[in-house]
């Protein structure tokens, strides 16, 4: 049950592991950096803007290298993990995701068919990727929408089932602009779907980030009614919901969430499906709370699998994305298996 | 006074088969009104089209005079309450999770359920004998439970119009019974309007002022139990053999099954 009380409480806890987080993820890397070292640069940078002559490599590896690159994946994370919360309840499936059911593949082919036709260009300083990522997954949502919505009912098996198919047929597209594009340039497409957060600058992760606040803010005001249509559309309509309207705002800031963030760091999965799941055991299903909270696990979740990501098998690199497919997929193996049992025991 | 509802000729229809059509009815203020009619005669269409979950294809549907498209879903949630036949709920809800949002449509803003929205949703759960499971996840009670509890949601409303979808099929004796004086005692006590879509002709019977009887999407019979419970009439509609006598200790029709 839901208090106010509760509610501070619990997003307090996060907000503090979330920090701790940031600060572990700063702190390790191929170049270790001791946390006396970070408050120093850190002093330095707001005292006199410079740093001291000996700190100078430390100095520019923390705040320009990592700084941007932690809180992107926390920004990453957190925004899959909302819309993965937004998705389940919408579809009233706990394994939906941006990810399965497409929207992250559209959003991708948005921005590689940008990409490919030239259109990466900044105008007044910024890039329109994120709005084809937007656009793509808008429209793959559009159409998974209007393939499942008979007589003013969406089919939930239908919507998930064709957004499995959808989604291997725009991979496929993608993989085939991949392959007719110079040699050059594949393996920065390859490398940018496998999920990678690489070390974005400043700019493009401001960008990045008002698209997800302005996405995140719609969905933090519709905690109640996704409790609602989590009990199905038409109990919610009896409850004082417009459902109808709901939906649409709901599915319309997923897909400008899942647009943003895949057009700067490609293809992540089961973020979506992992942090709803455990936050629901945790601290309960209410949206409310549900909502922010994903944010900020998500934002854990992501900034960890990307330590790991940049640290164990350094110097190398591994994609994200390979990290986080490698702990999803037995999740997402185990929750299918644990549902059979609850079946066989029933 | 208005009628409470009044449809005209309203007609309504899944892609090109029609399951209502021609439906003109009034529902006044503090009537009990029970829907019956065999499967698939078009009851529970009509009780979704009164809770608007559902628009009629054709036809006028009039909420106090008010077209019921005009009215907002809050203000309508605050004076109607719907009990589905069905209750899905895919999430790890705890029941007073789920009876807390029958006060929903009463909260302004990002506000949380206050004392008094407590006080009230522990009152219906009192009502419906269900606060000993309050804690417990909704989706792993036995269906009899789920459907008292979902009453006891509708009840949070406050509604002063309550819809009930077969409201007893998955309870034992003793929780119909105790449903129908429920029903019986929020009309009586409480002046609460009560439609209730039901295959018991019995309860029914016993329960409803009025009856309404569909046959394939169209009004057959409208008026008392004793109008519309014919011998004849049954055959009409159900093509089976029914005595019907009066109820030993209420007066009411009785229906038995005469095998063929």
């Amino acid at each position: 049950m839901l208090t106010l009380k509760r509610w501070l409480a619990i997003l307090s806890i996060l907000t503090v592991i979330w920090i701790i987080t940031i600060l572990i993820c700063l702190l390790h890397g191929t170049e270790p950096i001791t946390l006396s070292d970070a408050i120093r640069i850190f002093w330095a940078r707001l005292s006199s803007g410079m740093a001291g002559a000996s700190d100078v490599s430390r100095s520019t590896i923390l705040l320009e290298v990592r700084l941007p690159r932690v809180l992107l994946a926390g920004l990453v994370g957190g925004t899959l993990a909302v819309v993965g919360v937004t998705l389940q309840a919408l579809l009233r499936n706990p394994l939906a995701d941006p990810f399965v059911i497409g929207i992250s593949s559209g959003s991708a082919l948005g921005v590689v068919l940008s990409l490919f036709v030239g259109l990466n260009v900044s105008y007044w300083g910024l890039s329109p990727l994120p709005l084809f990522g937007f656009l793509g997954g808008l429209m793959t949502l559009f159409f998974l929408y209007r393939l499942s919505h008979v007589h003013g009912k969406v089919f939930v098996q239908t919507l998930l089932l064709g957004g499995v198919i959808l989604n291997s047929m725009l991979s496929a597209v993608i993989m085939f602009i991949a392959y007719m594009t110079d040699a050059d340039k594949v393996m920065g497409i390859v490398y940018w779907l496998m999920g990678n957060l690489g070390s974005p600058d400043m700019k493009a992760l401001t960008i990045v980030a008002v698209y997800s606040l302005i996405g995140m803010a719609v969905l933090f005001g519709l905690g109640r009614g996704l409790n609602l249509l989590a009990l199905g559309d038409e109990t919610a309509v009896t409850l004082g919901l417009d459902a109808e309207r709901t939906k649409r705002i709901a599915f319309f800031a997923s897909a400008l969430l899942t647009g943003a963030v895949v057009s700067i760091s490609g293809l992540i999965s089961f973020v979506g499906i992992m942090v709803p799941h455990v936050l629901r055991i945790l601290i309960g299903p209410d949206h409310r709370l549900l909502l922010p909270a994903s944010v900020l696990g998500g934002g854990i979740f992501l900034m960890t699998a990307d330590m790991m990501a940049r640290t164990l098998i350094s110097p190398t690199e591994i994609p994200v994305g390979v990290i986080t497919a490698l702990c999803g997929g037995p999740f997402f193996l185990y929750l299918l298996w644990r549902g059979k049992m609850k079946i066989s025991n029933a | 006074m208005p009628a409470l509802y009044a449809l005209k000729e309203v007609g309504f229809r899944y892609g090109l088969e029609w399951v209502l059509k021609g439906i003109n009815l009034t529902i006044e203020r503090g009537e009990i009104l029970g829907i019956i009619g065999p499967n698939g005669s078009g009851k529970t269409s009509l009780l979704k089209i009164l809770a608007r979950q559902q628009r009629p294809v054709e036809g006028d549907v009039r909420f106090e005079s008010t077209s019921l498209s005009a009215i907002s879903f809050r203000g309508l949630a605050q004076r109607v309450g719907m009990v589905p036949q069905e209750h899905p709920v895919v999430f790890p809800y705890t029941v007073l999770e789920v009876v807390l949002m029958g006060r929903y449509p009463y909260l302004k803003g990002w506000a949380f359920e206050s004392a008094e929205d407590h006080r009230i949703a522990r009152a219906s759960m009192e009502r419906m004998g269900v606060e000993r499971f309050s804690d417990r996840m909704f989706s792993e009670l036995s269906g009899g439970e789920k459907q008292r509890v979902i009453i006891a949601r509708a009840l949070a409303q406050q509604p002063q119009i309550l819809l009930l979808d077969e409201p007893a099929t998955f309870l034992d004796l003793h929780h119909q019974s105790q449903i129908y004086s429920l029903l019986g005692e929020l009309n009586r006590d409480e002046k609460m309007t009560i439609v209730v879509v039901s295959h018991d002709l019995n309860m029914a019977s016993q329960l409803c002022r009025r009856l309404l009887l569909l046959k394939e999407g169209r009004i057959a019979r409208l008026g008392t139990p004793w109008e519309v419970l014919t011998e004849k009439g049954i055959e009409e509609v159900y093509h089976c053999r029914t005595l019907i006598d009066s109820h030993p200790t209420t007066g009411k029709p009785r229906l038995t099954m005469v095998p063929d």
